[in-house]
């Protein structure tokens, strides 16, 4: 065969994408009789369900107004009843001259957030454990009270968005730490640690948790002396980490499978004992990969705050109930959607704040890989 | 150098389970001697080196490692890890370090170094390594042959008496196993106790003072490199050697 002699490439620039809007719906909407049909039926509804939200939500809604007579007309929605309950709805029964506090908690949870959006170099570690650990503290002192010249607020005013963040966020706060010990537990060589950490969490895990509510709601003070003293909503709390540290658990038990064993190997050879190892190679690392799948467990913590409402509580969704059912604002049924679609929206601001935050993360770690 | 030997296995045995894995081992390595292990596939090389550190335990008979009995005694654990440094075939770099924090931890956590003067400690190895100016990258920004220097030299800034290297260069591409090699003659010029599993046989023919063949659990040879490779004795190293070649 002769030799074959190939001419050299030089390097070239890729080619441009024809993007712009025509060529891009040329290509993805109309580019056959059939696409052509499903687009404009799409663009049809579309069409309809904007101008109805448009005109529903905000055209004919009535803003302002003290009672169910401002909303006599069902085209539109009625935000009076949310503008003139919103101080319930966000503080719950909370003594209307001490809202600073809460407002102090509400500003110290956005800058916690922020902490975790943010990053801040080499210092971001730091910060974020601070707030962490942190955070919790400050909520307590500020929300409760007792102590340093601040009022004692028994939790049992609380109620509302106040209710629903504080039970979802004790159920976060401390169903993480719990969770790792449980995990380090789980998969811990020594047999009696693990046996007993796998049957608490998986008691945690079969038990429906309407029932694990009600059990610590209502019968505590019959299992556990003493446990009547326990303030309910604090027992409400202490059920919402409990179940939930156990899925936690198994959140970071996967986390943990995901490191390959050589990274144990090269710790151990080195010289690191169990606690350094893991502590400065393994969870770092298994508690990364299990962010997503940590995200996704707060989401549902945070949705399933809602079931208080069964044992009597006025969470966020509760209250907004008990108000409609007041004689202020009984009346037609577009005031009850108003307000359910009102709660809806904001349930779904935060956990889609959360999801988009797990999106985050993940994209960040396929980068890093 | 004639004293005790700074490693000796004396009738060494091991199972996994039913599986007998290592059967018999006698063994003793002098200071400074570097031997090379080779045998075919399964027959315990990796589970004979990491029993001197002890990533895994032998159920009968004695390793004594510079004059400490392996036992379960947590202790003896701990400072037998810091005499002897080990290199994986699969690197085994902590991924959410940098080549320098890598470097560090181990003689800021064990050896109790001030930072400082751990990160001097670590530039002058990633120097040695030639690969100080990757020092402030992640691991898995680097290629597998200076993944692997920085393996070594992570190891040798906890000042060990003795190195073991698992098959330090199966993982890498062709162009990059001479830059490994090149790290661990050196090494081994500067009078450093090394066991080493490989098939190079370049290597060991210039590095080794003794080649070690096992099968099956069991050293069956026990030769110089240049006697081992050119008139192995026994049936199975010939077999052995014949396909090593082959596949070169
Ligand atoms: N943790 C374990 N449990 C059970 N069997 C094991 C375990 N580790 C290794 N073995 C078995 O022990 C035998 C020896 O393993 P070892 O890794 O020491 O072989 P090797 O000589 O290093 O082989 P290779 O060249 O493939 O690395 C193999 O048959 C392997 O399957
Ligand atoms: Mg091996």
């Amino acid at each position: 065969m002769d030799p074959v002699n190939r001419i050299f490439h030089e390097e070239q620039p890729p080619p441009v994408r024809t993007t712009g809007l025509l060529a891009w719906s040329k290509e993805n909407l109309f580019s056959s009789w059939f696409n052509i049909v499903i687009s404009i039926l799409l663009f049809w509804i579309i069409y309809q369900f904007v101008a109805f939200v448009l005109s529903w939500g905000l055209i004919n809604a009535v803003w302002f107004g003290e009672t169910a007579q401002a909303c006599p007309d069902s085209s539109g929605a009625c935000w009076a009843f949310i503008t003139s309950r919103w101080r319930l709805f966000v503080y719950g029964l909370y003594p209307n001259d001490l809202y600073w506090r809460v407002n102090v908690v509400y500003v110290l949870a956005a800058i916690t957030i922020a902490s975790f959006v943010w990053s801040f170099g080499k210092s971001t570690m730091r910060i974020r454990m601070t707030m962490f650990i942190g955070f919790p503290i400050a909520a307590y002192i500020f929300l409760i009270g007792g102590f340093w010249g601040l009022k004692y607020i028994t939790p049992e005013n609380f109620g509302g968005l106040l209710l629903t963040l504080t039970i979802a966020t004790s159920g976060i706060f401390g169903s993480i730490p719990l969770g790792l010990i449980l995990m380090l537990g789980r998969t811990s060589d020594l047999k009696i640690y693990s046996k007993v950490c796998t049957v608490f969490i998986e008691f945690w895990r079969g038990v429906p948790h309407i029932v694990v509510i009600v059990m610590f709601v209502a019968l505590l003070p019959l299992f556990v002396p003493g446990g009547g003293k326990v303030d309910i909503v604090v027992r409400a709390f202490i059920a919402f980490a409990a179940f939930n540290s156990a899925y936690m658990a198994e959140v970071f038990r996967g986390g943990l499978q995901s490191i390959p064993k050589g990274q144990f190997e090269a710790s151990r050879a080195i010289g690191l004992s169990y606690w350094k190892m893991m502590g400065y190679i393994i969870l770092p690392q298994a508690i990364r990969n299990s962010i997503p799948a940590l995200v996704n467990t707060c989401i549902s913590i945070f949705k399933e705050t809602t079931i208080v409402l069964l044992v009597g509580f006025s969470d966020f969704l509760g209250i907004i109930h008990l108000s409609l059912e007041t004689p202020d604002w009984l009346g037609p049924p577009h005031i009850s959607t108003s307000g359910y679609v009102f709660a809806a929206m904001i349930y779904f601001v935060f956990t889609f704040g959360m999801s988009k935050y797990s999106k985050r993360l993940e994209n960040r770690s396929n980068v890093d890989n | 150098m004639s004293e005790t030997p700074i490693i000796s296995f004396n009738t060494v045995n091991k199972w996994y389970g039913d599986f007998h894995v290592l059967r018999n081992i006698d063994l003793q390595v002098k200071k400074g001697e570097r031997i090379v292990i080779c045998g075919p596939s399964g027959s315990g090389k990796s589970t004979l080196i990491r029993c001197i550190n002890r990533l895994e335990e032998h159920q009968q008979g004695t390793i004594i490692v510079d004059d400490i009995e392996l036992t379960d005694d947590v202790k003896n654990i701990d400072s037998i890890r810091l005499e002897v440094g080990m290199v994986f075939q699969s690197f085994n770099l902590f991924p959410h370090m940098t080549v320098l924090e890598n470097l560090i931890i181990g003689q800021h956590l064990v050896r109790r170094l001030p930072k400082r003067d751990a990160e001097e400690v670590a530039m002058t190895y990633l120097e040695r390594v030639k690969i100080a100016d990757q020092a402030i990258k992640y691991p898995g920004q680097l290629s597998g042959g200076q993944q692997q220097r920085v393996a070594i030299a992570r190891s040798l800034c906890m000042k060990p008496k003795i190195m073991l290297f698992d098959e330090v260069t199966s993982a890498l591409d062709p162009e990059m196993v001479k830059e490994v090699l090149d790290v661990m003659v050196d090494l081994a010029q500067e009078g450093m106790t090394m066991l080493v599993v490989t098939h190079e046989m370049g290597f060991a023919r210039t590095v080794a003072d003794r080649v070690i063949f096992m099968d099956e659990g069991q050293i069956i040879e026990e030769n110089t490199p240049d006697a081992f490779f050119d008139n192995p004795t026994s049936e199975r190293a010939q077999n052995f050697i014949g396909q090593v070649l082959h596949h070169l």
